[in-house]
C-alpha cells in the first residue's frame, strides 16, 4: 500500500468532507492518477489540472508513497 | 465623431481636434502608444514637461460588447523609463467613449508649483479648475467623495492619491468603481506621478446627454459580440457560477502554490505554508460566513459579465475593501510571509487609500523585509511602512520609488524585478515561458503583456510544461494577441474564453470591424498586435533600452528556487528571439 497526500480544490472540495485540509488518502501499489480519481469518486470531467509534486501530470502517472497531490477544476485569474 | 481633447498644463488650455486618419483605427493601447510615440521624445524626463500621459478608451469600449469597460493610460514610465500602458476597468472607459473623446492627452507642465487641477470634461466641453485644497493631501476614501459631492454621483473619476501628488514612481492611476469606491487602478509603472508632475488631480468625465458610439456596420458588429458572449457565458473560467465569477481571480493561489511558482518571501521559495489561508477558497468561505456587504461575483466595470471582483468585509460585516484579488493578495501576503486576509485587506486598503499599484507595493515591502526593516510575516510593521508612504517620510519616499530603488538602498541584492518593475505572482524560475515574457515585455516585468501561464499552468489554449525553456516563441505570440486585446477594450480575462473557444476569438475581431467598419480577420490580430509592440520597441530603443534589458535579474540565474530546486535557465539567445524574428 502507498499513502498519498491529496488536496482538492475549489468545486471539487465538495467531493471530499472536511477537504480544506490534506487528505491522507491509501491506494495499492502500482496505482496510478486515475486510479486515485476513481476512488476519491470525482467525475474525470471536473478535473482540468493535475500536480504530482509540483509538476502537471497525466492520468497514467504511477503514483508512488508520499505523493503530495494537487486537483483543480478549471481555474483563471491574473 | 470622435475626438481628440488636447489638455496643456503650461498655459492651462483645453481644446478639442480632429482623429488624425493614422489615428482612425486605433484605440486603447494601440492608441496610447501610438501618441506616446509619436509626441513623446524617448529620451526626456518622465516628470518633467515634456512627457505625456494619455488616456484612451478602447476600441469597442462603450458598446454593448460585454466585458470592454478598459481604461487605457499611457506615457513614458518614471518607474520603468520604457513606454507604459497601464488599464483599469471601472466607469470611466465607458464614459470617455459616450462623450465621444478618443483620447485625452494631457502635456506641457505649470511653471507655479503647489497648485493642482482638475479637468472636468462633459458634453458641453471640457474646463480646468483649480482643485480645491481640501481635495488634497489626504487618502482617497476621503477625497473621492468629496469630488462626487462637488461634481455629482454619476461622475466617472481619474485621479491620483498622495503617492501621485509627491511624484512617487509607484503612483497608480486611480478609477471608480460602479460603486464609486476608489478601487480600480492603472496601476503599473507610476502614471500617477506624471499626472501628479503636471499637477493634474483628476480629470471628472460627466457623460450626461452623450451619445450613444457610433457603429460602422451594426450587423458585424452584433454578430461579433454575440459570439464573444456566448463564448464567456460558455467557457468554465468565465461563465456565471464560474471559478472567476465564483472565487476571483484568488483561485489561483493554490494553484501556483501547489505548481511551486507562488514567490514567497521576497522571491526565496516557492511555496508558501499559509497559502490555503489567504485562497480564494477561503475568502468566498470568509466573505459567505461574515456576510454584511461581503460579496463575490461583484462587477468592477458596467457591462461586464465575467463578474470576478469581490466586496470583503471586517468580522463585523462592514467593508474592508474592494477588492482582495490574486495579485493584490500574493504580493502583500505570500511574498511578505503574511497569512492573514484582514491584514492583507487593509494593505490593499492603504494602496487603494494613498493611490499605488498592488503589486509593485507588496514587492517592496517584501524587498525591505529583506533589508531587515520587518519581519517576513509581521503585518503590522508592513501596515507601518504603509504609512511612511502616505505621510511622504524620507523612508517612504524610498519605499514609494518601488522595490528597485528600495533594492539599491538598502543593498538588497535580490530584488525581483526587470526594468525596474516588480514581477507579479508567478515565479519565472518555476514556469519558464512566464519568465520569458516579463524579460521581453515593452512595458517590464509585467504578466499580463504575455500570459503563458494559461498554457503553462492551467492548460487554456493548450498544455505545455512549465520547465521547457523554450518559450521565445509562445511568449511573442500571447504578448502579440495581448497587445491587439489591450486595444480593444476588452478586459484580458475573456481571453481565459475566447484563447479556447474559436467562435468567440472570431467574434472580437468582428466586434471592431463593425465599430471601424475594417476587414481585419484573426489572422489579422497577432499582425497589428506585433505593430503595436514594434513601435512601442522602437521608443524604448530610442530611450537607451537593449537585449541586455531583456533578462531577468541576475539572482535567479543561480539561486535556487525551492521546492523543485531550479534558477532561470532559458538562455539568454533564446530570449533574444522573441524580438529577433
Amino acid at each position: 500500500m502507498i499513502t498519498l497526500d491529496v488536496r482538492l480544490y475549489a468545486t471539487l472540495r465538495k467531493y471530499h468532507p472536511d477537504s480544506g485540509e490534506p487528505i491522507p488518502v491509501q491506494m495499492e501499489d502500482g496505482s496510478t492518477l486515475g486510479d486515485l480519481f476513481n476512488a476519491l469518486k470525482i467525475p474525470r470531467g471536473e478535473i482540468k489540472a493535475v500536480f504530482v509534486n509540483g509538476r502537471s501530470a497525466e492520468d497514467d502517472h504511477l503514483l508512488s508513497d508520499g505523493d503530495r497531490i494537487g486537483i483543480f477544476p478549471p481555474i483563471g485569474g491574473g | 465623431m470622435s475626438r481628440f481633447l488636447r489638455v496643456n498644463m503650461t498655459d492651462l488650455t483645453t481644446r478639442f481636434e480632429d482623429v488624425p486618419e493614422k489615428y482612425q483605427h486605433l484605440g486603447g493601447r494601440g492608441l496610447t502608444s501610438a501618441i506616446t510615440c509619436a509626441e513623446v521624445p524617448p529620451t526626456c524626463h518622465p516628470l518633467g514637461p515634456n512627457n505625456k500621459v494619455t488616456f484612451a478608451a478602447g476600441i469597442v469600449s462603450g458598446t454593448a460588447a460585454p466585458t470592454a469597460g478598459r481604461l487605457s493610460v499611457g506615457g513614458k514610465s518614471p518607474l520603468t523609463e520604457t513606454i507604459k500602458e497601464a488599464n483599469a476597468g471601472g466607469v470611466a472607459a465607458t464614459k470617455l467613449a459616450r462623450l465621444g473623446i478618443k483620447a485625452i492627452i494631457v502635456e506641457g507642465q505649470p511653471e507655479e508649483k503647489g497648485k493642482f487641477w482638475v479637468l472636468k470634461v462633459d458634453r458641453n466641453g471640457a474646463q480646468l479648475q483649480q482643485a480645491s485644497d481640501e481635495w488634497l493631501g489626504k487618502g482617497l476614501y476621503q477625497t473621492y467623495p468629496l469630488l462626487f459631492s462637488e461634481f455629482g454621483k454619476r461622475a466617472g473619476i481619474i485621479g491620483i492619491g498622495v503617492a501621485g501628488e509627491k511624484l512617487m514612481a509607484n503612483a497608480g492611476v486611480c478609477v471608480n468603481d460602479p460603486e464609486n469606491r476608489p478601487a480600480r487602478y492603472a496601476g503599473r509603472g507610476g502614471l500617477g506621478a506624471v499626472m501628479g508632475s503636471k499637477r493634474l488631480k483628476a480629470l471628472i468625465l460627466d457623460d450626461e446627454g452623450g451619445s450613444a458610439v457610433p457603429i460602422a456596420n451594426k450587423e458585424v458588429f452584433d454578430a461579433g459580440r454575440k459570439k464573444v458572449a456566448d463564448a464567456l457565458r460558455e467557457h468554465d473560467i468565465t461563465k456565471p457560477g464560474g471559478t472567476l465569477n465564483t472565487y476571483g481571480t484568488s483561485a489561483l493561489i493554490n494553484v501556483i502554490n501547489e505548481a511551486g511558482a507562488l514567490p514567497t518571501h521576497n522571491f526565496r521559495d516557492g511555496r508558501f505554508s499559509g497559502a490555503d489561508r489567504i485562497s480564494g477558497e477561503t475568502l468566498r468561505e470568509t466573505i459567505q460566513k461574515r456576510g454584511g456587504v461581503g460579496l463575490s461575483g461583484h462587477r468592477c466595470s458596467p457591462g461586464c459579465i465575467i463578474e470576478c471582483s469581490n466586496v470583503y468585509p471586517n468580522a463585523d460585516g462592514t467593508e474592508l475593501v474592494s477588492v482582495q484579488e490574486y495579485e493584490s493578495v500574493w504580493s502583500l501576503g505570500a511574498n511578505c510571509g503574511i497569512d492573514d486576509l484582514d491584514v492583507i485587506g487593509e494593505l490593499i486598503h492603504l494602496c487603494n487609500d494613498y493611490g499605488l499599484d498592488t503589486i509593485e507595493a507588496g514587492v517592496t515591502i517584501g524587498v525591505a523585509m529583506d533589508a531587515g526593516l520587518a519581519s517576513f510575516g509581521d503585518g503590522q510593521r508592513a501596515i507601518e511602512l504603509m504609512h511612511e508612504i502616505g505621510r511622504g517620510t524620507p523612508l517612504g519616499h524610498v519605499l514609494g520609488n518601488g522595490a528597485a530603488v528600495t533594492a539599491k538602498v538598502f543593498g538588497v541584492v535580490r530584488c525581483p524585478v526587470v526594468k525596474g518593475q516588480g514581477m507579479p505572482a508567478y515565479e519565472p524560475r518555476a514556469i519558464k515561458g512566464i519568465g520569458v515574457t516579463y524579460a521581453t515585455s515593452t512595458m517590464g516585468a509585467d504578466h499580463t503583456a504575455g500570459y503563458t501561464i494559461a498554457p503553462e499552468i492551467l492548460g487554456v489554449s493548450g498544455k505545455v510544461d512549465q520547465f521547457i525553456v523554450e518559450k521565445a516563441d509562445m511568449a511573442r505570440s500571447w504578448q502579440h494577441t495581448t497587445a491587439f486585446l489591450d486595444s480593444t477594450g476588452h478586459c484580458l480575462f475573456i481571453a481565459f474564453a475566447i484563447q479556447d473557444i474559436a467562435s468567440g476569438f472570431e467574434g472580437m475581431v468582428e466586434e471592431c470591424n463593425g465599430v471601424l467598419g475594417t476587414n481585419w480577420t484573426v489572422d489579422d490580430v497577432g499582425r497589428i498586435g506585433g505593430e503595436i509592440m514594434a513601435m512601442e520597441r522602437e521608443f524604448n530603443e530610442g530611450a537607451g533600452f537593449t537585449r541586455a534589458h531583456d533578462r531577468v535579474p541576475e539572482f535567479m540565474t543561480y539561486e535556487k528556487l525551492p521546492p523543485h530546486e531550479v534558477v532561470f535557465d532559458v538562455s539568454d539567445e533564446e530570449l533574444d528571439r522573441v524580438h529577433s524574428t
